[in-house]
């Protein structure tokens, strides 16, 4: 079936700052319409400043089209709903994890505050270093069981 | 009532009054966003490089996500909108481009963080308190775009009360240099709040609460701050070098026109 495909093509399409991980995985998937001449795809972006859009934007076009029977690939970028990180797939938090990044929290306390545990050794036993990290939607944190600097995907919800 | 975009292309004045907020809403996040990104290889340590210029980058991004729905309300297209318009037409706070300090980014640039963190705060602030208005915002299109923005404001906001709170609490010089930094913001933040000629007609398209309201608001989130670290905040806020919502500016603003817009200027057409 034409969507099977589809989502196979896009199962391909990765965050190309985590190569491990895929768009389906990361949540960024929310609509696919198929139309007799038209595949309509249409993407939740992570965080607005994100430099990658636009590569993921052609690397999806790429990847549909190269389906056979598939003619005109339209990629949009929508922002309702917005893209909050419990959209993050259980794979896709395992496949964060083996490139290095602690999964999002699911647990944000009252005062704001989050924790993540060390993606390499499991230890909760962990610092923030920057709250901001080298791409929007990753913060640097330090374990100090493993004493590894690693990074964790920001929780991002709607109750913020 | 809710509005979509259709509604707004059909209806003449929803459309002028929805233009309007959004060029002070874009104005704003992309005028402070460039004044962020000069601090890039400036900041105080490694780590405040690597948090403001993502900060900076966020901000960039909403600016964008205002201009392209300016641009679907036929306003423009939205690379235009931020970089070829003068500087009579912008409409953002002369608060936001005020430069650094003294110096410029390529020599002896002695910016002061006091003002940036002060400023970056009010700001932030001022925005969240408008976001989370917006968010009730009648026309669609614009709440959808608050929600998503609110989300990323959350960060900048707590980034900034930080550095506040240690450096006002530090006490000595920074104390000082943040004290007069503060005089330095609040006597232009009434610019921030101001909807120039407009407040009265975004209130009766319901596209965002009153000034007032939303200074009130402002004030409120702000009062436990300031009283947990002894400061007194001001009765009334200036805007002393004028209301860039109508256009008025001061010669940073064309500088900085002038820097950011050069290489789409120089060739407008070229995909870049």
């Amino acid at each position: 079936m034409m969507r099977d495909k589809i989502i196979e093509a896009l199962q391909a399409v990765k965050d190309p700052e985590i190569d491990s991980v895929s768009i389906i995985e990361l949540g960024m998937l929310e609509k696919l319409e198929i139309e007799a001449d038209t595949i309509l795809i249409k993407l939740l972006p992570t965080f607005m400043g994100c430099p990658a859009l636009d590569i993921i934007k052609n690397n999806v076009v790429k990847a549909v089209s190269s389906i056979d029977g598939v003619e005109k690939v339209d990629v949009k970028f929508i922002f309702h709903p917005p893209w909050t990180s419990d959209r993050v797939t259980d794979l896709g938090r395992e496949k964060l994890k083996e490139f290095g990044i602690a999964p999002p929290p699911r647990h944000i306390a009252e005062t704001g505050e989050w924790q993540a545990d060390c993606p390499y050794c499991g230890s909760t036993y962990t610092t923030m270093e920057n709250l901001f990290g080298p791409t929007a939607c990753r913060s640097i944190l330090y374990c100090k069981s493993c004493k590894n600097p690693f990074e964790a995907m920001k929780p991002v919800s709607t109750l913020m | 009532m809710k509005y979509e975009l259709e509604d707004a292309l059909k209806n003449e004045a929803l459309r002028d009054a929805a233009v309007e907020l959004l060029f002070q809403l874009g104005d704003d996040d992309f005028m402070i966003a460039y004044r962020g990104s000069e601090w890039l290889g400036l900041a105080p340590h490694i780590e405040e490089d690597v948090a403001f210029s993502s900060i900076s980058q966020d901000t960039m991004g909403h600016a964008a996500m205002f201009y392209q729905l300016l641009s679907d309300l036929g306003a423009g297209d939205p690379d235009h909108l931020a970089h070829a318009r003068p500087a009579a037409e912008r409409k953002n706070a002369i608060l936001l481009e005020k430069v650094n300090g003294p110096g410029t980014y390529l020599t002896e640039p002695h910016y002061d963080w006091a003002f940036a963190v002060v400023r970056n705060y009010f700001y932030a602030q001022a925005k969240k308190v408008k976001m989370e208005s917006i968010k009730n915002s009648s026309y669609q299109p614009l709440s959808e775009t608050a929600v998503k923005i609110n989300m990323e404001l959350y960060y900048h906001l707590l980034h900034w009360k930080t550095w506040f709170s240690q450096l006002v609490s530090a006490g000595g010089e920074a104390r000082t240099r943040m004290e007069t930094a503060m005089e330095m913001v609040f006597a232009e933040l009434e610019g921030l709040f101001s909807m120039g000629s407009q407040s009265e007609v975004f209130s009766k398209h319901n596209l965002i609460d009153s000034e007032e309201a939303l200074r009130t608001r402002w004030m409120q989130m702000m009062s436990p701050v300031f009283e947990s670290l002894d400061l007194k905040m001001p009765d009334t806020f200036g805007m002393e070098s004028g209301n860039g919502r109508n256009g008025e500016h001061t010669s940073d603003l064309q500088t900085a026109l002038d820097t950011i817009g050069e290489v789409y200027n120089s060739d407008p057409a070229a995909s870049w």
